[in-house]
């Protein structure tokens, strides 16, 4: 039974949504999800296959949101009336559950709009620092100096940086691609070299559901005395997710994509880094002083989250991290692994599809793009709509990536807690009505 | 509405077999069109007649789904050889059909094969596949500078071509900015 974090947070007994499950309990998981019983077209149940693009939410983070609309909203940082206590307590519980959810300090969490703008926020940060005072030098950049990131891109951890790379002078270079779908680091110390000031990179495909190798590319930025950031928009939601696991600078990820409501996504930044850092938005919440001809800025996470926060956003994210830690990320990855491995096998035997992107679970999650042969993919993803099995079809806001294979699009199934293996029996279903309706499989 | 009412036999043989694809010589202009939700695209030449007032030929390469690849096959059986006056009635009627929502029943007399793509308005996210062929067109007519009859009045293409709505050509990439634009800087200029 789904309850409200605000009525947890007086609560003494823990939350028992669906504790000490070693593999998760789909069907109790989906009655969470009153969405998931519905039917679309002409009475097909519905198939949810694309939550890498945005994940369906619990009753729990709806009431959560609900509830603090109703009885606790209020600005927050400001009024000091009861209200305005409440509504500033819950908004910054929020922030101290993300930190805890990924193993970070609560001052280091900035609330963003979404994934999109925490990496906007810090490559326009980095652009302002050529006016800042010194102890922005080392985010600076200009000619001569060098943007890494890689070929496997969503569209929103490369237009930041190439666009950056424009203002500045400075130049983007990228890590690029093996045929299964991998980074190719044998150039990795030529790519990333001394002229290197910024590397950012995605911790796994949205695309491909490579997951990279943090550890290695980090090293090497380190050792030119590169800033890392790390695009873990697919990954946070689905696997044990810890910044102290990974010598990386800033991590970035969204609300959606992990249960929670759309206008919030989070930056994490080290301290020291946050602290150095200029602004990218300025405006109200974030200042220390004000006058006419200038103005001093707050510490960080406030420096970072001008104007009114997305705060119902933020009760509900924290509902939906609580949701996730019930039925611990271990369990949800293995989760996702075991789907995965049971997509891509039955995949191999159906014959006339293509995967893109590694053909095994090593080192690889719950994102499976996909061609078949001789189908244009929004051809598949018609007869599969048809059918009520939704799936993503295009170049999945990584382009280069589609370029790269040599693909116009594909078809992309990306899982989570609430789909089962019967979700990707329905899949291989319509991919096989597809191939007969189009004539290519007799 | 059915897999098969959507995908009519008419649109799965223009996908197996297009019209007049391949690009051509002579054209007067050619444009390259891209669906940046999709990436389908394509490229699409323009000849016209030595007083550019009708189409003598639409060459194409395209690359997309069924839907996109069988609407601009369809658009060339239905313009080419015709009087820009009247292609732009038959374009109007098509963006009529797809844009309708199912609510218009389109008139075969006008529209012929084109028909089958009545389908297609029942699906609001597939209606840019259908229309991008179509826009390419308009958009080169444009640029090449094509004109209607002396009769139907003598202005540029462009700012006359109020067949095709913006609200249709913002559905794909640039075509909303070569006829447009052309448009308004001819009515500002009367101020």
């Amino acid at each position: 039974m789904p309850v409200s974090i605000w009525r947890q947070q007086d609560r003494t007994d823990p939350v028992t949504l669906h504790l000490d499950v070693p593999t998760l309990d789909v069907q109790a998981i989906r009655r969470d999800f009153p969405l998931l019983a519905r039917t679309v077209r002409d009475g097909a149940p519905l198939i949810y296959l694309d939550s890498g693009a945005t994940s369906q939410k619990p009753e729990a983070v709806l009431d959560a949101e609900r509830e603090f609309l109703l009885r606790s909203n209020a600005p927050v940082h400001r009024g000091a009336y009861a209200l305005g206590e409440e509504a500033t307590d819950a908004y910054e519980a929020a922030r101290s559950a993300v930190a805890s959810f990924i193993g970070g300090a609560f001052d280091e969490v900035v609330f963003t709009k979404n994934a999109t703008e925490a990496i906007n926020l810090v490559a326009y940060a980095m652009g302002n620092a050529a006016m800042a005072g010194p102890e922005a030098e080392r985010f600076r950049l200009g000619p001569g100096d060098r943007i890494v990131v890689t070929e496997m891109e969503h569209h929103a951890n490369l237009l930041p940086w190439q666009q950056l790379a424009i203002r500045t002078g400075a130049e983007l270079a990228w890590l690029p691609l093996t045929d299964d779908g991998r980074l190719d680091l044998e150039h990795l110390d030529e790519i990333i070299d001394a002229r290197t000031k910024v590397v950012s990179f995605v911790h796994q495909s949205n695309i491909l559901g490579t997951i990279n190798p943090v550890a290695r590319i980090a090293a090497r930025a380190r050792a030119v005395g590169a800033l890392v950031l790390l695009d873990a928009c697919q990954s946070v939601p689905h696997m044990p997710f810890s910044v102290q696991d990974f010598d990386v600078d800033f991590v970035a990820f969204s609300g959606h994509k992990m249960l929670g409501p759309t206008g919030i996504g989070v930056l994490w930044g080290r301290s020291h880094l946050l602290e150095a850092l200029p602004p990218f938005l300025t405006g109200g919440s974030m200042i220390e002083q004000v006058f006419m001809e200038r103005s001093t800025f707050a510490p960080p996470p406030q420096r970072f989250e001008a104007g009114t926060p997305p705060i119902s956003q933020a009760v509900g994210l924290h509902a939906a991290v609580q949701y996730l830690t019930s039925m611990g990320m271990a369990n949800v990855e293995a989760h996702e692994q075991r789907l995965t491995e049971y997509l891509l096998g039955r995949l191999d035997e159906l014959g006339g599809v293509t995967v893109i992107g590694p053909p095994t679970t090593k080192d690889r999650g719950g994102a499976i793009s996909f061609v078949v042969d001789g189908i244009h993919p929004h051809d598949v993803g018609q007869v599969l709509d048809d059918r009520g099995v939704a799936v993503r079809v295009g170049h999945h806001c990584a382009w280069p990536v589609c370029r790269r294979y040599g693909v116009a699009a594909t078809t992309r199934a990306s899982f989570y807690v609430y789909n089962d293996t019967d979700d990707l029996d329905a899949l291989v279903e319509g991919i096989v009505a597809s191939q007969q309706f189009f004539g290519v499989r007799p | 509405m059915n897999l098969e009412q959507m995908y009519q036999e008419i649109i799965l043989d223009h996908y197996r077999a297009p019209k007049n694809k391949g690009l051509r010589e002579p054209f007067e202009a050619e444009v390259h069109h891209v669906n940046p939700t999709c990436g389908d695209e394509v490229t699409l030449r323009v000849h016209l007649s030595d007083d550019s007032t009708a189409i003598q030929d639409i060459s194409y390469e395209a690359q997309g789904c069924s839907i996109s690849q069988a609407s601009v096959s369809v658009m060339t059986e239905l313009l080419i050889g015709q009087s820009i006056d009247h292609d732009l009635g038959v374009a109007g009627s098509f963006l009529e059909m797809v844009q309708s929502r199912g609510t218009i029943e389109p008139d075969e007399d006008v529209l012929e094969d084109a028909v089958a793509f009545a389908g297609v308005a029942r699906y609001p996210a597939r209606v840019k596949w259908a229309l991008l062929g179509w826009m390419a067109w308009k958009d080169a007519v444009a640029q090449a500078g094509g004109t209607v009859r002396p009769s139907y009045g003598s202005e540029a293409f462009a700012s006359t071509g109020t067949a095709i709505s913006t609200t249709a050509t913002s559905s794909t990439a640039t075509s909303s900015t070569a006829t447009s634009s052309t448009g308004t800087t001819t009515g500002e200029r009367h101020e």
